[in-house]
């Protein structure tokens, strides 16, 4: 009898934690090969064929195809520099420089991957599209009404995603954080 | 006491070994995953246009709406793939997906370096039964090799403004994809 209920136990203790880790694993980006700059993360190993298991059941549950190393790196950001959910209800800056590529583009996405949609049907930047200061350097507002300069319409969605790609680009694997690597900041100007 | 933390042990172990099975596992369940969307849509061994991303609707999460896409769903079991992709003004990359989503090759315009990208794709085994004065001329044709049977071929060409986006489409619309006569 008690050799049952210590089986049952440990069974019930095993799906749990099991089933349970997984699901969790799956609300979350994968952690490993990640790259962090600022606000922004790349998973660059996530478009070869060394791709981890986590990102690969990711992959395989989202329906999107990763972007080949080959290609460019893709780097996302959800939350702004200090770790606040992006909210499309605030007027949000992306400015500063942009790492090498030969071309780059800016994206917003609702959570589920979904362009959000809005009257001037204007969902990202291109690098070739963008009005840039005097110095190069970029300065998007993502807001909900119109804003001077490159606007990049949020719809007012409760929480959106950015993504950065960049084609052509020698970022990879093996690039590190710093000098060579420099992303624009995310940072909250106001909030209605 | 100890026999049941012994238990408890035990049920955090195998615990683990069901996280990781579950994890390695998923990939081969999911239904709804990008080769499975596109095979919905797209015939065997040939260019299909994919429809530009809007906010109402879109084929895969994630398309970068600056690009115009085409994909090839190939199928190597009779024979190996040519596929032709003419460069577009602006950036043209070519990426290859296995059946389970996995890139394993991308190469750009840049890269193949001509005014078009031409490529052999073909399995290991197809690879290892080129004939050996083939194999000379392989030097001159770049040739990737798939490590599954199926897969997908997605050709992206970038409309650096929204402007350029037809003839970001006209350029796709020259790509080819065909089966090799042996």
């Amino acid at each position: 009898m008690r050799l049952l209920i210590g089986l049952l136990l440990a069974f019930a203790v095993a799906a749990s934690v099991g089933l349970g880790t997984t699901l969790y694993a799956l609300q979350e980006s994968t952690p490993f090969g990640s790259f962090t700059v600022g606000a922004w993360t790349a998973w660059p190993r996530t478009g070869t064929a060394d791709i981890d298991p986590y990102a690969r059941a990711l992959i395989a549950r989202s329906g999107e195809l990763p972007m080949g190393a080959g290609d460019g790196v893709a780097f996302v950001a959800t939350k702004d520099d200090n770790g606040a959910a992006l909210d499309g209800r605030c007027d949000v800056i992306v400015s500063g420089v942009t790492p090498q590529a030969r071309f780059w583009t800016l994206t917003l996405y609702d959570p589920e991957g979904k362009l959000v949609g809005n009257a001037l049907n204007r969902h990202g930047f291109s690098s070739q599209e963008i009005v840039r200061k005097s110095d190069g350097a970029i300065e998007i507002t993502v807001a909900p009404r119109a804003r001077t300069g490159n606007w990049l319409p949020s719809g007012g969605v409760d929480r959106y995603t950015l993504v950065m790609r960049f084609y052509d680009s020698p970022i990879g694997v093996a690039s590190r954080t710093g000098r060579e690597t420099p992303m624009p900041s995310v940072k909250v100007q106001s909030c209605t | 006491m100890t026999r049941w933390l012994l238990w408890l042990a035990s049920g955090l172990l195998l615990g683990g070994i069901v996280h990781f099975a579950t994890i390695l596992y998923l990939p081969s369940t999911a239904t709804q995953n990008a080769y499975a969307r596109i095979s919905a849509i797209s015939p065997v061994n040939s260019v299909v246009a994919l429809p530009a991303p809007s906010a109402e609707k879109s084929v895969l999460p994630l398309m970068d709406p600056a690009f115009a896409a085409a994909v090839c769903r190939y199928d190597l079991r009779e024979a190996p793939l040519k596929l032709t992709a003419p460069v577009s003004p602006a950036y043209t990359s070519v990426t290859f997906y296995t059946n389970k989503d996995v890139a394993y090759y991308a190469i750009n315009d840049r890269a193949a370096g001509r005014r078009s990208i031409e490529l052999d794709l073909m399995t290991a085994a197809q690879k290892a039964q080129l004939p050996d004065d083939e194999e000379i001329s392989a030097a001159d044709r770049l040739i990737v090799e798939s490590p599954t049977q199926t897969g997908l071929i997605v050709i992206r060409a970038l409309a650096s403004e929204p402007g350029m986006m037809p003839a970001a489409i006209a350029s796709l619309s020259g790509a080819r994809c065909q089966p090799q006569a042996q």
